[in-house]
């Protein structure tokens, strides 16, 4: 029987206006849902944002810049090898060049610049790794005195176009003319060698007249550094292994894919990291959403449940009474996705500002894009309704009959039968009250262990996080890096050169070491290669306790092994070894050699794949005499401009990088940016916390106040029912504790382990500040919510509550 | 109620009298809301009980005799007039006075027995008796109501007689001066809801309290020692029972 004909024509009908009021009856616990989908949504529209607006500038930067698919380094090789490279099956487009790294000696800055000096790209009509000019012209061809130079540096040293900067190049002095600045798809991620963080006011890369550079470094005729594009479907390890055989003779150090070479690392590996943030934290905000949903939807059709009735017999369908509750679900998401947009928007503009000063693009901007909006608009939109799905089909399936009758009172049962009889016998009532209600509504008080554990978690994590950046600086540069300075030099020298070095003012140490490529393979007990192979390093050290100290598990410092090797904790993971075993290090450099080294112990490190071998052997091994290839140095604090000057007196000198100062700009870029993602996480977690207790509160609120108002009723003071309302909360917070940081622990390993690359760890940091600190947070925010829900136990109206009608 | 000796008496407009008289009110109004909306609940009502006595406060809906229990009993405040409650003056002191007031000498029993679900029969009248100053035994209290066999069940687990009889020995467990029933009987059957009514006129009787029974049943007001009449908010009528009945002769 429809007598409601044309009710449909009512855009706005009486049941929206009562979803409205119901709406704004319940504010509190809606904004409490749309606040942790707002979370869950804006870290979504965060990650999603600044992943789309990253990769896709990178891959339109990429494309319009030419970037090279493979790179190859050698010592020497003659120009006429290109045309037997340029006909490698696969390849495309084949350019060779000098790449080497000197020096800038600016006037007024104490300490040698170390520079990457590249062939200016644009000689004799290449198309690789073109530069993106931002002021000024390119190199003419021919002109030996013009340069190009970085666009983060001339920027971070107030250098332009028209200037002039003396450099040093393979130990000669030489002052050219900045013709230009510039960026390149090749270093959108500058670092110096050996350095983690780009600081751009110590590292350029300098681009010159290929002439003027192949004279400067005696490769006349010749080249040290060669890139490919590759053919439409050709295969990369091919060809790599193909240009490999033709560099073996001109001392060729391996060819990379794109996916290797060290930029594109690091903005590949940031890219990972943003899609483990928006796939692991979004999705904790948004089951909890769904879980709060359920519950506040849940209680919101128990105590209407006569209005149902009401409404079913006046002729609504199923359908459309369950239509109406789900439409509250959906307001809740629509709230919760409005406000993950604002602040997901204000996050990713953020993230990007970051991202512009670590990555340099000629263009990067903060893109929102219809697909973030989407993708977070329906998961938010879609997560209260999954979580008030079953609520809602209740209501649904409701017969008008069974919704109008009274409910029967709820059927309790003493808890834990005859053994804790004694124990139940001594609580007072009021505690018997809070426990067996706690244990009457199984789901709910799961739900808001849950919520609070989950609160917990990400409080956890947010707070660990500066501790564990802390540990991993304090790992690498002080209980590793027990040096002050590190300089390598152009080529290889006589051991001897250390006492050279040692006679610079306020130098009071120096250690020699060489690092050469190897592949290195683990080797089973019967001597037989794991498969693995790692394209990296052998770092010789000098044995015994050195400069760069290697630490065990235990603590103890690991010396350098007269005979086998030091294996860093991430590489022997990797390489699937431990004390006892061996690995095969195949040497890419000099003579090749391929030598088998037992792994006389496995140090603790959270930075890069480290493999230390005596000096003397690495030298034995690769035919060579006693040489080093750089130095380590402990240096008097009193006089490092001393010994600045010095340096720019020594032109064999390629690099030098001070502890010091990579030290500051690791604290500086990462502190300020922890910081703040840290203080946002907090929010995050507090929001989520505060949100569940809330919810959890205002519901026994309404579920109890009956009860709560008889006891008032009885004589029972405001306390002591408060007692009772908040004791329950207080226990399931309480409860919800150490599952929380057992929750915490978890997460803080699944975050470290999707964000662990080759180059670092985080280290599974937890101080007992952190502990602390959450439990601190935790409690201040359920004591919080406890007073603001107390006051609403205050207005409680005694006679209305005992009048009507459970 | 025709063969019922009755006799009206004037009401007292004097000040509160001493002696056997354990609650008095002056002048009580109540007045909700304001202007057109002004709703006047309770006009200028004077009344005094005495000790022991069983009165029933008769009513249609809307007569103000919830609002005059509720004012009595401490759950809401007058807009004028004053409450004695043996000498002691109640309008106007403090929350937590009137808090210990219901703590130490009133009960109420309601129409819904308002039990607490997750605790037994006996448990539901322990909490009254842990609070109070001289109560009795839960055990006893049950037992007086006739549920001494019912104590260890849960409300979930007791007929709605039962339930509202556990209400009365949660009311009565703290030997209360004053105990208050609104409409004790008014979601019972007839037959279930005279086993109440016994069980309220044995306390009135073995335990002395001052016992108002609220209600819209004339057919109960047979039970009282005294009957006030309600109506629009004003007393309008107080008969005294010289021989009130037992509730086992009442029926509706």
């Amino acid at each position: 029987m429809r007598v409601r004909g044309g009710r449909g024509l009512h855009l706005f009908g009486a049941l929206d206006r009562k979803l409205l009021r119901d709406l704004w009856r319940l504010k509190g616990q809606v904004a409490a849902i749309a606040v942790v989908i707002g979370c869950g949504g804006a870290v979504l529209v965060m990650a999603l944002s600044a992943l789309n607006s990253l990769s896709l500038t990178a891959e339109a930067y990429y494309e319009r810049y030419r970037f090279a698919q493979v790179f190859a380094e050698n010592k020497r090789a003659p120009d006429r090898l290109l045309l037997a490279i340029r006909d490698i099956p696969g390849v495309q487009t084949a350019e060779t060049r000098i790449s080497s790294y000197g020096r800038i000696e600016l006037d007024w800055v104490a300490e040698p610049i170390t520079a990457r000096f590249v062939s200016s790209p644009e000689r004799r009509g290449g198309v690789l790794n073109r530069l993106a000019i931002r002021a000024g012209r390119a190199v003419a061809a021919g002109r030996s005195d013009e340069v190009v130079i970085s666009e983060p540096f001339a920027l971070a040293r107030g250098l332009s176009v028209g200037d002039r900067l003396p450099i040093l190049i393979n130990g000669s002095r030489r002052t050219v003319r900045i013709v230009g600045v510039a960026l390149s798809p090749e270093f959108v991620y500058a670092i110096a060698p050996g350095a983690l963080i780009p600081d751009d006011t110590r590292f350029a890369v300098v681009w010159m007249d290929h002439e003027a550079l192949a004279s400067a470094y005696d490769l006349d005729g010749a080249f040290n550094s060669v890139t490919l594009s590759l053919a439409h479907g050709a295969v990369a390890t091919d060809v790599i292994a193909a240009l490999d055989t033709l560099l073996e003779r001109y001392g060729g150090a391996g060819a990379i894919e794109r996916k290797d070479q060290l930029s594109n690392w690091f903005l590949m590996n940031e890219l990972d990291q943003l899609r483990a943030l928006a796939t692991v934290l979004p999705s904790i905000f948004l089951v909890a959403a769904a879980f709060l949903t359920n519950t506040v939807v849940a209680r919101l059709i128990a105590t209407e449940q006569r209005e149902i009735g009401l409404m079913k017999a006046f002729g609504f369908s199923g359908w459309e009474v369950g239509l109406h509750y789900a439409k509250f679900a959906l307001c809740v998401g629509g709230l919760g996705v409005l406000l993950g947009w604002l602040v997901g928007k204000e996050l990713g503009q953020f993230q990007t500002m970051i991202y512009n000063t670590q990555f340099h693009f000629p263009f990067l901007e903060f893109r929102l894009s219809w697909f973030e909006l989407t993708v977070s608009g329906a998961i938010g939109i879609l997560t209260p309704v999954t979580g008030a799905v079953w609520a809602v089909r209740r209501a649904a399936a409701l017969t008008p009959a069974a919704a109008m009758s009274p409910p029967t009172p709820q059927s309790f049962r003493k808890m834990g039968g005859a053994a804790l009889a004694p124990i139940a016998a001594r609580l007072d009532h009021a505690t018997r009250i809070l426990l067996r209600q706690a244990a009457r509504a199984p789901v709910r008080s799961s739900i808001t262990v849950t919520g609070v554990a989950l609160s917990v978690a990400v409080l956890m994590l947010a707070l660990q996080w500066p501790d564990a950046i802390q540990a991993l600086a304090r790992g690498h540069f002080h209980d590793t890096m027990r040096r002050d300075a590190t300089v390598a030099f152009f080529e290889a020298k006589a051991v001897e050169t250390r006492f050279d070095l040692g006679r610079l003012p306020g130098v009071m140490a120096v250690e020699p070491a060489r690092s050469v490529p190897a592949d290195l393979v683990g080797l089973t007990k019967d001597m037989r290669p794991r498969g693995i192979v790692h394209r990296g390093a052998l770092d010789g050290v000098a044995p015994g306790r050195g400069m760069e100290a290697a630490i065990d598990a235990d603590g103890w410092e690991r010396p350098t092994p007269a005979a086998g090797v030091l294996l860093g904790r991430m590489l022997a993971d990797k390489l699937g070894v431990s004390a006892g075993d061996s690995i095969r290090a195949d040497i890419r450099t000099g003579v090749k050699p391929s030598v088998v080294l037992p792994v006389n112990g496995v140090f603790e490190n959270n930075m890069g794949m480290r493999a230390f071998v005596n000096l003397g052997d690495l030298n034995r091994a690769l035919e060579d005499p006693p040489v080093m290839e750089m130095a380590f140095l402990r240096l008097d604090p009193a006089e490092r401009t001393a010994f600045y000057t010095a340096l720019k007196e020594t032109p064999a000198i390629s690099v030098l990088s001070v502890k010091k100062h990579a030290e500051t700009k690791f604290h500086e870029t990462l502190g300020e940016t922890v910081l703040i993602f840290v203080s946002f996480f907090v929010g995050f977690a507090a929001a989520l916390g505060a949100g569940t207790v809330y919810n959890a509160a205002r519901t026994t609120l309404s579920e109890r106040s009956r009860e709560l108002a008889t006891l008032r009723v009885l004589g029972f003071t405001r306390w002591e029912i408060s007692y009772i309302l908040l004791g329950e909360i207080a226990l399931l917070v309480l409860i919800a504790l150490p599952l929380g940081y057992a929750a915490g622990l978890g997460l803080i390993w699944v975050m470290a382990k999707s964000f662990e690359t080759e180059l670092f760890r985080v280290p599974l940091v937890l101080e007992a500040s952190t502990i602390g600190w959450t439990l601190v947070l935790t409690l201040a925010i359920a004591i919080l919510i406890g007073a603001v829900v107390r006051r609403q136990l205050d207005h409680l109206d005694l006679i209305a509550v005992l009048k009507t009608r459970e | 109620m025709t063969d019922m000796a009755q006799q009206s008496e004037a009401i007292s407009d004097l000040a509160p009298q001493e002696g056997s008289v354990v609650l008095s009110a002056r002048g009580l109004s109540k007045t909700y809301g304001a202007g057109e909306a002004e709703v006047r609940a309770l006009i200028d009502v004077d009344l005094d009980f005495e000790s022991g006595e069983l009165i029933v406060l008769l009513g249609r809906s809307g007569s103000g005799k919830s609002t005059l229990m509720n004012i009595l009993g401490g759950l809401d405040s007058p807009t004028s007039g004053q409450v004695w409650f043996q000498g002691e003056d109640l309008t106007g002191v403090e929350e937590h006075a009137v808090t210990q007031y219901r703590r130490d000498h009133v009960s109420f029993v309601f129409q819904f027995y308002n039990l607490i679900a997750s605790l037994t029969a006996a448990e539901n009248v322990a909490l009254v008796t842990e609070i109070a100053r001289d109560p009795m035994r839960p055990q006893d209290a049950l037992e007086m109501v006739g549920l001494g066999a019912r104590a260890d069940h849960f409300p979930a687990e007791l007929s709605g007689g039962e339930q509202q009889r556990v209400a009365i020995a949660r009311a009565i467990a703290k030997r209360p001066e004053l105990l208050l029933c609104d409409e004790p009987t008014g979601a019972l059957d007839s037959k279930t809801g005279v086993l109440v009514l016994q069980a309220i006129q044995r306390i009135n009787r073995e335990l002395g309290s001052t016992t108002v029974l609220i209600t819209h049943n004339q057919s109960i007001a047979g039970m009282a020692d005294r009957v006030f009449t309600m109506a629009d908010g004003r007393l309008v009528d107080v008969v005294r029972n010289t021989q009130p009945v037992d509730p086992g002769a009442i029926a509706w």
